[in-house]
């Protein structure tokens, strides 16, 4: 064991003699830059190589994906492809019926669009009561619970591919959820075959791999009320309920509207566990707005990377909004948390 | 809150059990089962052979038939305990089996086999890790090139990503600049676009570099980090301007000032960002997955869905390598939680 971090101990030193020589071998060169730049002038050589990445990989195709709603055709560049105006808004948006996605010219669009709508309704919904109740449990005076609180934050880190992958093995024909029911007397179901069930478990899934992180926040949130507060109401001899509601609830309310904005802004775009779950399916029940896009710009025969940029436009319309409304909520709390 | 608690059970004589004391227990429980409960099953399930997989009902822990060798059979025969018509029960060695009878030895003194009504036995069963699960994938699959992929993309990102967003940190913060603002208010803006949002230009961005195929085409556009700026941005701020005025006055270049000084002050949230890079790099799978279609370059998550979704899904092969695809992350959690709570609760990152 010694001998393993000892060799640690020397590769770490060895990396960091060898940081340090390449930091110091360039500091002549910066040296004279700064002669002819200016102290001011050097802000542009720190900020150059992350403007310059930022740029290329985020600005401009951010500008480009306009251009890009507004042509047609199956080729990849922008200078081979056809001006059609605002055809491919035209396509996505029209229906005879709207309240039936089948009469859309673009049925699938609507279908997801339809899937996302109910998604993020129920999602954030249960999501915020549960995250909120874990928070208040999380709060109370518990032995371990650095532990406690490990427990529910853990699916937090785990990537959206294992998150499918270990529910898919849970919710197969053979799996543990049906062992369960059996245990109960109850048929076993093909969950991730059956329209409904595959809805319930893509809602469920991603609020077992998400809930913790909103939890915590609102943890965070709870142990930042001051405890006079608490005090002056025990001295009255005030009901916990009546403190929930009094107390609790009104100074959480800008952490609760943060949470509320950020798991908005998240469940828009849910995809990959989703897809790693169910894959769209069965049909089209868990076929949301993000996969869409995937499918019409990459994965479909018909690709359309025209009709692509135009659903992603609308889709950025809506998390702009959500956004400005975190901003601005963010922004009168504390200038951190609008940090993201 | 607790001490309302504490003050409400005293009212109630002694150790009294409020209801909301019930409720947390029964929270905390059920969590411990819900939350856990599937890392468990999956790391368990992990370590079964596919006829252990198909079992029913199923184990928690590994547990495979033992088996012995006995004179006169080539295969290694599965072990039973046997209840004897007289009553008594034995240990033995399954022959072969027709129908509903099996026809059974003694393993010690391999005679005559004796006919067992197969109702009549249960298999002895010992704990048993099938290693093959994990080696196999990296010795007959790609699964070794995966890792590698995965990992030289995380690590680079990383790197990449702590070097130009705190030199950019360094520059939003230390130095006033027309057009300082105008930075400002770009990082900010993009904040609202998420990469789901620019798929298809990013696709013939990276496509027109050269970088389709390529684990740097994976990298470079996930580096310029508008978060990872903030972060580091927030935490220079309250950094003092005096100790660059006082290194200014000793000489020192503003490349030093930026090396020597800032750099070291800003360790801590050097490392929370550090952390979530690690996460979120490995992690990532829609990019990685439009911008490679080469077999030999997928990373983890991508090589993992594919073979996921064959039509002849290699259960025992898919969690031996979730639970790979899963170590770092769960060793990312064990060792540093405590930077990833104050990295969530203090600037809401994820």
């Amino acid at each position: 064991m010694s001998a393993i971090s000892d060799i640690g101990d020397k590769t770490g030193a060895a990396l960091a003699a060898s940081v340090k020589w390449a930091a110091g071998i360039i500091d002549p060169p910066l040296r004279w830059l700064q002669k002819k730049a200016g102290f001011n002038g050097m802000a542009a050589f720190f900020l150059a190589p992350n403007m310059l990445i930022f740029g290329i990989f985020i600005l401009v195709p951010m500008v480009i994906n306009f251009a890009y709603s507004m042509t047609g055709g199956g080729a990849l560049f922008l200078p081979d492809r056809v001006f059609v105006g605002g055809d491919q808004y035209g396509r996505l948006l029209t229906c005879s019926d709207y309240s039936r996605p089948i009469t859309c010219t673009e049925d699938q669009f609507w279908i997801a669009v339809r899937n996302t709508a109910i998604f993020v309704v129920v999602q954030v919904g249960l999501m915020i009561v549960l995250a909120l109740t874990t928070a208040l449990v999380l709060n109370k005076s518990l032995r371990a619970r650095s532990f406690w609180r490990a427990v529910f934050f853990f699916p937090v880190l785990l990537s959206p591919v294992v998150v499918g992958l270990i529910w898919r093995w849970i919710l197969q024909r053979q799996g543990l959820l049906n062992y369960i029911l059996f245990q109960f007397g109850i048929e076993p179901t093909v969950w991730l075959t059956d329209r409904f069930w595959a809805f319930v478990a893509a809602v469920g899934v991603s609020i077992w791999a998400h809930m913790g992180f909103y939890a915590l926040i609102l943890l965070a949130g709870l142990q930042a009320i001051p405890k006079d507060l608490y005090e002056a109401a025990e001295m009255d001899g005030t009901r916990p309920a009546r403190v929930f509601w009094r107390i609790t609830l009104p100074l959480l309310g800008p952490n609760l509207l943060v949470v509320l904005v950020l798991a908005l802004i998240r469940a828009v775009q849910i995809f990959d566990e989703v897809f790693v779950l169910t894959g769209g399916g069965p049909g089209t029940s868990t076929l949301f707005i993000t996969q869409y896009i995937y499918e019409i710009g990459f994965a479909s025969v018909l690709r359309n990377p025209g009709l692509a940029a135009a659903a992603s436009i609308l889709m950025g319309a809506v998390l702009v909004v959500l956004t400005l409304i975190q901003l601005g909520v963010g922004r009168r709390k504390d200038p951190k948390e609008a940090a993201k | 809150m607790t001490r309302v608690m504490t003050f409400l059970t005293r009212r109630r004589g002694g150790k009294g059990w409020h209801w909301t004391d019930i409720v947390t227990w029964v929270w905390l429980i059920g969590g411990l089962v819900i939350m856990f409960g599937p890392a468990v099953w999956l790391v368990g399930s992990s370590f079964k052979t596919p006829a252990g997989l198909a079992e029913f009902p199923p184990t928690i822990l590994p547990y495979a038939t033992e088996e012995v060798t006995v004179e006169g059979y080539d295969e290694p025969l599965p072990l039973f305990e046997v209840t004897l018509e007289d009553g008594s029960t034995a240990i033995l060695a399954e022959a072969r089996r027709i129908g509903l009878v099996a026809q059974m030895i003694d393993p010690n003194d391999p005679g005559e086999p004796v006919p067992v009504n197969i109702n009549d036995r249960s298999p002895v069963r010992e704990l048993s890790f099938e290693i093959d699960n994990y080696t196999e994938p990296f010795v007959h699959f790609d699964f070794l090139q995966y890792l590698y992929n995965s990992v030289f993309v995380t690590v680079m990102a990383t790197i990449i990503t702590l070097v130009v967003n705190s030199m950019a940190a360094f520059a939003l913060s230390k130095y006033k600049f027309t057009g300082r603002n105008l930075v400002m208010f770009l990082i900010l803006a993009t904040l609202m676009v998420p990469l789901s949002v620019i798929l298809v230009p990013l696709y013939s961005v990276v496509s027109a570099l050269g970088l389709f195929n390529s684990l740097w085409g994976v990298i470079l556009p996930t580096v310029a980090t508008p978060t990872g700026v903030f972060l580091l941005r927030q935490y220079m701020l309250t950094i003092p301007d005096e100790l660059i005025d006082a290194a200014r006055m000793d000489k020192a270049s503003e490349w030093q000032i930026y090396w020597r000084i800032i750099l070291p002050l800003t360790a801590p949230a050097l490392a929370v960002l550090a952390i979530f890079s690690v996460v979120w790099r490995w992690n990532d799978f829609l990019w990685p997955l439009i911008v490679l279609s080469r077999k030999e370059l997928y990373t983890l998550q991508v090589g993992l869905n594919v073979y996921a979704g064959e039509l002849n899904v290699q259960w025992h092969f898919i969690l031996a390598m979730t639970v790979v695809t899963m170590i770092p992350v769960v060793l990312v959690f064990v060792f540093l939680q405590r930077f990833i709570t104050t990295g969530i609760a203090g600037a809401g990152l994820k």
